[in-house]
């Protein structure tokens, strides 16, 4: 069975080859339907396949460059990326990394760093997920209170609608974005990508975890928009990123082209799924992922209190990450599948009544 | 307000190109450790690989920067062919949220 595994040529560790295109698989549909790298999904992965870590973030962010041009260009065909928005977010997401990588840096300093990243991420999340929820309930509820007066809602309403309200601060320039059909001071997307980007740095991840929703919630992007255009950024950070850290010898391009293998496939399943699922489809599972990725730092936490359970707490919080990919992977790639299915019965159904 | 918008463009792109530093906040920090591949295990483009490594690392990176979005494009391409080649619209879809 040694044809299963590959020597990489920098890293000089041997790996199972068809582990990372599983990976790619999981991560690229994850990614396409979400719109984010999913660094948090990769990195353990890798790491369990046998990746020091030192190599594994660097592997991580080129291959997550590649699969997100991939699902930019399918999301772009279906005109799900705002270029203009994308755009002006990336100089407020590069401005408020730089600010939020140098108070890292001074809490480093202070030492107390990790267990307050660690605090804030879970803060965060368990924000980002009352927030998707709290939508949720409110769109149903306009949805029944609309039924009862014998009204039907519109097919773009939703239930938070904060962004409305940060519409009507109209500070000089005002800017169109068509893709996301918004009007608004272009200091809003400025300052959302300045935070998020802040955030960002402060957490040390990609930020497409907290870009995504701050795009719908604040921005006020479609949902499929939303995730278009995220993934236009994550694209360029990541490019960026693969730049930075291969400089650093810190990237194995093998590992990075096998898992971008799988994640041609996985980046194209997961961005069709999202012509199948509606808005809230997506952002209920988005919910449940950033459920599953808070429930894994507070296992990780856990040690801190509790020495004794630090291999089991590390064991738990990695099969978690990785049964949650493996199930909303399985999701995403069972709705496209229904989706096409449909799609190609209605055609060939309408082939029939023209030909009759 | 078009050159409003080149200018903030420019901007962008300079604040992009300026900031070196980003990305690695983006991670945990990297031990300054020389790591250096072991050439002898390998022969043909593999050799090449880990010697070019070994030698320059500016020039490695240029490398993996190019082919990282080329490689992209290709197996993007290819995937494109193969899910068209299911039956289904691939450049349109209805946006609602519900």
């Amino acid at each position: 069975m040694d044809w299963l595994y590959v020597l990489m040529p920098i890293a000089g560790v041997k790996i199972f080859w068809p582990g990372l295109i599983i990976l790619g698989v999981g991560v690229g549909i994850i990614g396409g339907f979400f719109g984010m790298g999913g660094a948090w999904m990769v990195t353990p992965g890798l790491n369990i396949l046998g990746f020091p870590m030192a190599f594994a973030i660097g592997t991580d962010i080129a291959h997550m460059a590649g699969k997100s041009l991939i699902s930019t260009m399918r999301h772009g065909k279906f005109g799900n990326v705002d270029y203009k928005l994308g755009f002006i977010m990336l100089v407020g997401t590069v401005v408020g990394f730089e600010v939020g990588a140098q108070m890292v840096m001074w809490l480093e300093r202070l030492g107390v760093v990790d267990f307050y990243v660690r605090l804030l991420y879970i803060v965060l999340l368990a924000f980002i997920t009352w927030m998707v929820f709290t939508d949720v309930a409110k769109r149903k509820r306009k949805e029944r209170e609309a039924a009862a007066a014998g009204k039907e809602i519109d097919k773009l309403a939703t239930g938070i609608e904060w962004s409305k309200t940060l519409h009507k601060i109209k500070i000089p320039p005002m800017v169109h974005f068509k893709q996301a059909m918004i009007y608004c001071s272009a200091w809003l997307p400025i300052l959302v990508s300045f935070l998020t980007g802040w955030l960002a740095g402060i957490l040390g991840i990609g930020g497409g975890l907290i870009r995504m929703p701050s795009l719908i919630y604040f921005v006020g992007c479609p949902t499929h928009v939303a995730v278009g255009t995220d993934l236009f950024e994550v694209m360029i950070s990541g490019l960026y990123g693969t730049a930075t850290y291969t400089y650093k010898g810190r990237t194995e391009l093998m590992a990075a082209m096998i898992m971008l293998v799988g994640a041609a496939v996985g980046a194209q399943i997961g961005t069709v799924a999202t012509k199948y699922i509606k808005g809230y489809g997506i952002r209920i599972a988005f919910g449940l992922a950033v459920l599953g990725c808070m429930l894994s730092i507070i296992l990780k936490l856990i040690p801190r209190w509790v020495p004794i359970l630090k291999d089991v707490m590390d064991i738990g919080a990695t099969v978690l990450i990785l049964g949650l990919v493996g199930c909303m992977s399985l999701y995403i790639f069972v709705q496209m599948i229904a989706g096409a299915r449909r799609e190609v019965a209605q055609k060939k159904a309408k082939a029939h009544v023209a030909v009759g | 307000m078009r050159k409003l918008w080149a200018r903030l463009m420019g901007l962008g792109v300079l604040a992009f190109l300026l900031l070196p530093e980003l990305a690695q906040a983006a991670g945990p920090k990297a031990a300054p450790l020389a790591i250096v591949a072991d050439t002898r295990k390998f022969t043909g483009w593999e050799a090449w690989w880990t010697n070019l490594y070994n030698e320059s690392h500016f020039y490695f990176t240029l490398v993996t920067v190019v082919t990282i979005p080329i490689v992209g494009l290709i197996f993007g391409v290819l995937a494109d062919i193969i899910m068209s080649r299911i039956g289904i619209d691939l450049k349109s879809r209805e946006l609602a949220e519900h």
